[in-house]
């Protein structure tokens, strides 16, 4: 495989003979691209591209879609560099077929200033593909005192986390919707009422009473959820629930839907397709915050996934050290990485299990993302949008061997397992990213 | 070489293998003790406090001509920091044959398994499982009763934070023992019924008691409640083993505890001394127990 680091390439790169997807412009079909300058600049049917071109990619029996975009990920940097580099992880998310990435600002220190943001964005930190910020929405997401949202938006950010943590007081969280809407910007939480989770290393529930293990009980999200979409009402704010686990969180986001709030929601590929009841003895590569839930919080989800009142796949990719995972189930950190097998879960467990189709599924990890974090000329691949393409087979069958990772972390449950649907191509603002 | 193994929960066992402890404890008290492991080393690494299980392994060990090392979590490098996976490793690079390990945290013995060469002996990990007890447990049952098969066995109190209560529902239930476990909503989940095939939930302990043939007391784990408040008075009304609750047992009932009681709260001293109470005899048989995972884990027996 082959990575390339030049962005926004001068030369034409036409993609041909490819099954085009691109949910934003309702197109699915035998259709040609060619982009040039970093932007789509020609769509047409297979054999009638018009301009000219430099340099041309074969497509046949792939498909070609808008670039995905993972809203949820955390690449370490600045301060745990021996976890993850936005350089490493972002190899991983082209290897993943992701041509964008939100990095959650949960870093050391925590990206709560202009300063911080405009670090990890800086193009000496050698990101493979587009990187975006999520800033903390307070000091230091202790909770207390909000962050500037306008200087943060003008350094970079996107959106607003205290991702690892909720914001867990009412009126933090009221003015956080509101200064967040002045602008525009989504709040993106973590539901948690950490005063019913203390202590806890997975889903409560039979399987953690057998294992000895403190429960994090779904209320937990859900009653954050539902009081954040109290509070969404009340200031027309924007509000985003990250790693949804529950089916009563879903719930709570379908009603906010149907009264027209502006809520929306995402869901991680092992969320959606692993069960609490997998984590055996003590394998702390099923150990994330949230846990891994019950069938019937499970199936919620697939059913959220497949009828459309989930937005987004995003997910959460938090890797983490060998000695670091290496411990006591209840010591271990939460979180494993998932930048490399979304797209092989997506295809082997929403669309060959349950049906999916390719459109949605595009719909989930490109249009959708872009729509939510307000990536103009993103998650479409229109004319005059950013030439972001992921190429990929959703027939191809293959294996995840975690050592082959390009991340520096090797913590992924899904070591040895056998996937459908492979990245084949990752094209960033026009050159090659990444190439099977 | 002989085969060599851990004993990390007794869940995953079958009914031979434990019976194969069982017999195997009978053969060690009934015999004058033999050096079946002279020379041999064994670490007793100790994350928590314990008398009983502490020095009945070490006894144990001792008894069978070993050398053995108590490390415990304060006043050795744990106290600096070391991990647990480090600190198993440097036992195993110092000559350690079996490390029996005592732990705040559930699944910590299959850690230290996953990561070293050595048999690992559970001795207590968190709220999960305490096997040596269970299996003393059922030694203990077994010199009162013919066989455990269809006895009404009652466990009472902090259902949640025990391990105690783990392990043997899953050692009785395999041998067909009917199991009650009893004790208010916080401190016994509904689901606790789905550990085992047999086991019924109930909150009072007068139905509970009714005909039982064992009925083990357990203590309320305050250092394990996180939180969580309990009425000491209310607790004590409902839960607590008297001698009128006794007697709604058989007659021939046993009563059990695995230690430390606390007097008057889940059980009056009465009935700790009186002449159903096992609890003295349960410590006992826990040397020759002992004794016999050491043996057979080390592969000499």
């Amino acid at each position: 495989m082959v990575f390339g680091f030049c962005m926004n390439s001068k030369s034409a790169l036409a993609i041909r003979n490819g099954l085009l997807i691109d949910p934003a412009e309702r197109l699915e079909g035998k259709y040609d691209l060619l982009l040039k300058d970093g932007r789509v600049v020609e769509v047409a049917a297979t054999g009638k591209l018009r301009g000219k071109t430099d340099d041309s990619f074969n497509a046949r029996g792939l498909v070609v879609a808008p670039g995905f975009i993972d809203i949820h990920v955390h690449l370490r940097e600045p301060g745990q560099a021996h976890k993850e580099t936005i350089a490493s992880g972002t190899m991983a998310a082209a290897a993943g077929g992701f041509t964008s990435v939100c990095t959650m600002p949960n870093t050391s220190p925590v990206n709560d200033s202009p300063e911080i943001t405009r670090w990890m964005l800086d193009p000496a930190r050698g990101a493979h593909v587009n990187v975006f910020a999520v800033a903390a929405a307070t000091v230091g997401s202790r909770g207390d005192q909000l962050t500037d949202f306008a200087a943060l938006k003008r350094a970079g950010a996107v959106a607003l986390s205290d991702d690892g943590k909720p914001i867990l007081a009412d009126d933090i969280m009221r003015q956080t919707l509101t200064a967040a809407a002045a602008l525009n910007m989504p709040v993106v939480q973590h539901a948690e009422d950490c005063r019913m989770t203390e202590g806890s290393a997975m889903n409560a529930g039979p399987t953690a009473f057998r294992l000895g293990l403190r429960g994090w009980p779904g209320e937990a999200e859900s009653l954050i959820v539902e009081r954040d979409i109290r509070l969404t009402a009340e200031t027309k704010g924007r509000y985003h629930v990250a790693h949804l686990s529950t089916a009563a969180a879903l719930r709570a986001v379908r009603k906010a839907k149907r009264d027209h709030l502006r809520v929306t929601c995402e869901i991680t590929p092992h969320h959606f397709t692993l069960l609490d009841e997998e984590v055996g003895q003590y394998d702390t590569n099923y150990k994330m915050n949230p846990p891994l839930r019950s069938r019937e919080d499970r199936d919620a989800l697939l059913a959220g996934l497949a009828d459309g009142a989930v937005d987004c796949v995003a997910t959460d990719h938090a890797p983490h050290a060998a000695h670091e995972k290496n411990q006591e189930f209840d010591r271990a950190p939460f979180g494993i990485t998932g930048l490399e097998t979304a797209l092989g879960l997506c295809i082997s467990v929403l669309h060959n299990r349950h049906n999916v189709p390719l459109r949605r599924i595009v719909e989930l990890l490109s249009s959708n993302p872009a729509r939510v974090m307000n990536l103009q000329g993103r998650g479409t691949l229109a004319v005059g949008a950013r030439a972001d393409v992921t190429i990929f087979d959703p027939a191809k069958k293959w294996t995840y061997h975690v050592a082959q990772s390009h991340s520096k972390s090797k913590n992924s449950p899904f070591d040895g397992k056998q996937m459908q649907g492979q990245v084949m191509a990752t094209v960033v603002g026009g050159a090659i990213a990444f190439r099977a | 070489m002989p085969r060599t193994r851990s004993l990390l929960e007794l869940e995953h066992l079958s009914a031979d293998e434990i019976s194969s402890f069982l017999k195997l404890a009978r053969r060690m008290q009934s015999g004058k003790p033999q050096p079946l492991l002279r020379g041999k080393r064994i670490a007793l690494l100790f994350y928590e406090p314990s008398t009983r299980t502490r020095v009945s392994f070490e006894f144990a060990a001792k008894l069978l001509g070993t050398h053995t090392s108590i490390i415990n979590a304060v006043s050795s490098s744990i106290e600096k920091g070391e991990s647990l996976v480090d600190t198993g490793k440097t036992l195993q690079a110092l000559g350690s044959d079996c490390i029996v390990v005592r732990h705040p945290s559930s699944g910590a013995p299959h850690v230290l398994a996953r990561n070293l060469n050595v048999p690992i002996i559970n001795a207590g990990d968190g709220m999960h499982e305490h096997p040596s007890q269970a299996l003393l447990d059922a030694y203990t049952i077994l010199r009162h009763k013919r066989s455990l098969k269809g006895l009404r066995i009652t466990m009472v109190g902090d259902i949640q934070h025990s391990r105690v209560v783990r392990s043997n529902v899953h050692l009785l239930s395999k041998f067909g023992a009917q199991i009650v476990l009893c004790g208010p909503p916080e401190l016994l989940p509904d689901y606790a019924a789905s550990l085992a095939p047999g086991v019924k939930v109930s909150r009072h302990i007068d139905e509970a008691a009714r005909k039982a043939d064992v009925i083990m007391m357990l203590r309320v784990q305050k250092e394990r409640l996180a939180g969580l408040k309990l009425d000491v008075n209310s607790y004590i009304a409902h839960y607590q083993l008297t001698p009128e609750r006794l007697k709604l047992a058989k007659s021939d009932a046993i009563v059990m505890h695995p230690g430390p009681m606390v007097r008057g709260m889940e059980i009056q001293s009465e009935v700790a001394d009186g002449a159903q109470s096992m609890i003295e005899e349960q410590v006992h048989n826990g040397v020759f127990v002992r004794m016999a995972i050491l043996a057979s884990c080390l592969g000499v027996a």
